[in-house]
């Protein structure tokens, strides 16, 4: 019988645990890379989540095995979202994306905590070393929708359902106004917020308002389908938003501006594979394909449709801009002056709703 | 501001007052009879997935509308056995119950995202549901009727049947009213139960008739305005119909006041408004030992009989 000492046992072990790496050094493959998604509602919205999921399968598919991705939902966009970004860090994701611009904060917040996975905040103006920012153009699909609703209306009213008074929401009233009176200078827009991106009833309460109001043509910025069903009783017009919902209203449906933010992912995801990663802040639009316009309404007359593709090809060959002056706002102080366009830094942190906007 | 104009905002006004009419109602019996149930948020939402998903499966809106009330009987059977039976603390499960109606409505709902059912609108014939002045009276859904009957038959049902009586007894002294004999857990649970089948009921209304499309909570909080609104109404019966329509003027107000561009407070204000009146008037609640209330005597107590 050996005698079996401490010394020899010990180095036994420590040859043992020589061999490991031997062996298990072709087992090691490249991991996939984790990446996280938190979102604002369900991805069942039918709207703006659903668009970021879709473009979240986008990027799986794109990437193959490279990339596994996980999500987490209707993250209030309050202090309970730094647990949660938190515990996505903390679960091996390298590369975060939050999904609305209430998530600002906290996002930096967190990025603090976790230096070396890479935070992407949607919507959102503040950056720093591992927090980029993207957003996407959504005015330019609501320079479309201005077009198509200036056009249609038979009350020289319109109307918009906001949710909260943020610089990507007033981009989109003001896209939307500028380009119904572009095609119609007699129309006014009457704008209702509600306080909430999402909230069926309240929805439907003030497509109601503003239907009451005179309003014939009426988009939203809210992401339920719930107002377009409403407009589909009273036989009126309203667009989708982040989404096709013409399923939901055949009739009332004349369009819908879709994002579509596959690209996006992908090509972010890839930057980490490749450890090109960088902090950027991104604003795509047309050009570039992250906002689609849904094919339109069978009813649509075809000459709306034809000045609503006149819009679509002048944003994307960039010989249009609907920011072009004079702009006056609402007290009618010229804010740009004729022939000049706005800049991307002066639309970012827009606060002003310009002539023709009925509310505060 | 024509009359038509002032129609058809009393449409709107009555499509956002009724739900919290009806839960509103359910939940007076149920205090009444000495128990306090929180959960009618949850309540509702679990009969709006179940209305709607029978709806979507039946194609028959009043199997959905059977199906969301018993729905809500079922979750709040469950409140009532952990709170007559085991005794256990109201508030709490009550609020448990909230959460749970939020988890397991949005469980169910998973598969119905996205789809959509007809609107259960008005039952009467097409050209009185949609006259321009008819429509006040006729373009309703069956639900907003409902609501107005019940809330006459349970005021006529508390206050001048032998059995209102009894339940009435059994909220202001339950000890009192288990000496003479009544079953004071019988009536109690039968009240929750009730209870429960019209905050159900509401819970339809938001997946029937003002969106027939699913979408998680739906109910937005609507239901703790329904819990304010039974100690806004002072426990009565009658009162809730002023209560209920106050809620649903000054919500509605709030759109048309924004949407005309009168902005007299911050519209952030005009959102909380309604839940800042529920936490003023929940706090009622638990003064009520100061200066005479009208909340039954019972309210939040649990029933401990002697030996």
């Amino acid at each position: 019988m050996s005698k079996i000492t401490r010394r020899s046992f010990v180095k036994a072990a420590a040859a043992a645990a020589a061999t490991v790496p031997v062996l298990g050094g072709r087992a090691f493959a490249a991991d996939p890379v984790k990446v996280g998604f938190i979102y604002l509602g369900p991805i069942g919205d039918a709207g703006w989540t659903w668009a970021h999921n879709k473009g979240r399968v986008e990027m799986e598919k794109a990437l193959g095995g490279k990339v596994v991705s996980s999500y987490v939902e209707n993250v209030a966009e309050d202090a309970s979202a730094v647990p949660i970004l938190r515990d996505l860090a903390k679960q091996g994701n390298k590369l975060i994306f939050t999904t609305s611009f209430g998530y600002m904060d906290q996002t930096l917040q967190v990025a603090k905590e976790f230096p070396d996975v890479m935070f992407e905040h949607a919507t959102g103006y503040k950056r720093d070393k591992n927090v980029s920012t993207y957003n996407s153009r959504f005015h330019e699909g609501r320079a479309v929708l201005g077009t198509i609703a200036g056009m249609m209306t038979k009350t020289n009213t319109i109307g918009y359902l906001g949710s909260y008074k943020v610089p990507e929401v007033v981009l989109g009233i003001n896209a939307f106004t500028l380009a119904a009176q572009a095609v119609n200078p007699k129309v006014q827009v009457k704008l209702v917020m509600i306080d909430s991106w999402f909230d069926p009833a309240k929805e439907a309460a003030a497509t109601e308002t503003l239907a009451n109001l005179g309003c014939d043509v009426i988009t939203t910025h809210t992401d339920s389908p719930a107002a377009l069903q409403v407009l589909e009783q009273k036989g009126l017009f309203g667009f989708g938003q982040g989404a096709d919902m013409s399923k939901y209203a055949p009739h009332a449906h004349l369009t819908a501006i879709e994002d579509i933010w596959g690209p996006y992912y992908t090509a972010r995801a890839q930057a980490v594979l490749d450890g090109k990663w960088a902090s950027i802040d991104t604003w795509w639009g047309m050009k570039e394909g992250t906002v689609k316009i849904s094919p339109y309404n069978a009813s649509l007359p075809k000459e709306v449709a034809a000045a609503a593709d006149k819009i679509q090809a002048g944003w994307k060959d960039g010989s249009y801009s609907v920011f072009t002056g004079p702009i006056a706002d609402q007290t009618g102080a010229e804010k740009v002056a004729k022939g000049a366009r706005m800049e991307d830094k002066d639309l970012a942190v827009i606060d002003w709703y310009v002539k023709g906007v009925q509310s505060t | 501001m024509s009359i038509d104009f002032l129609i058809s905002a009393l449409v709107t006004i009555i499509g956002v007052s009724t739900p919290i009419l009806l839960a509103a109602t359910g939940e007076l019996v149920v205090e009444k009879s000495g128990v306090l149930n929180l959960g009618v948020e949850g309540m509702m939402l679990i009969g709006a997935i179940a209305g709607f998903a029978v709806t979507n499966a039946t194609f028959n809106p009043w199997a959905g509308l059977i199906c969301a009330a018993a729905a809500g009987v079922l979750a709040a059977s469950m409140f009532g056995v952990l709170v007559l039976t085991l005794g256990s603390n109201q508030v709490a499960t009550g609020l448990a119950l909230s959460i749970f109606g939020i988890g397991l409505s949005s469980l169910i709902g998973q598969a119905y995202e996205g789809t959509m059912n007809p609107p259960f609108g008005s039952i009467f014939p097409y050209e009185l549901a949609h006259h321009p002045y008819g429509k006040v009276l006729f373009g309703h859904s069956p639900l907003v009727y409902f609501a107005f009957v019940m809330v006459f038959a349970t005021s006529w049902f508390l206050n001048r049947t032998r059995a209102g009586l009894v339940l009435r007894a059994v909220g202001e002294n339950d000890l009192s009213a288990h000496s003479i004999g009544y079953s004071v857990v019988g009536v109690r649970f039968a009240a929750i139960a009730f209870g429960g089948a019209l905050a159900g009921l509401a819970g339809a209304y938001f997946s029937m008739v003002i969106t027939p499309i699913w979408a998680q909570q739906l109910t937005a909080g609507r239901g703790w305005i329904a819990l304010a609104l039974v100690v806004f109404a002072g426990w009565r019966a009658s009162r809730l119909i002023f209560g209920a329509y106050l809620f649903g003027f000054l919500m509605t107000l709030e759109l048309y006041a924004k949407a005309s561009g009168y902005h007299v407070m911050p519209s952030q204000f005009w959102a909380s408004m309604p839940y800042l009146m529920a936490v003023v008037v929940l706090a009622v609640i638990s003064a009520r030992d100061r200066g005479g209330s009208y909340a039954p005597a019972c309210l939040g107590r649990p029933f401990v009989p002697n030996g």
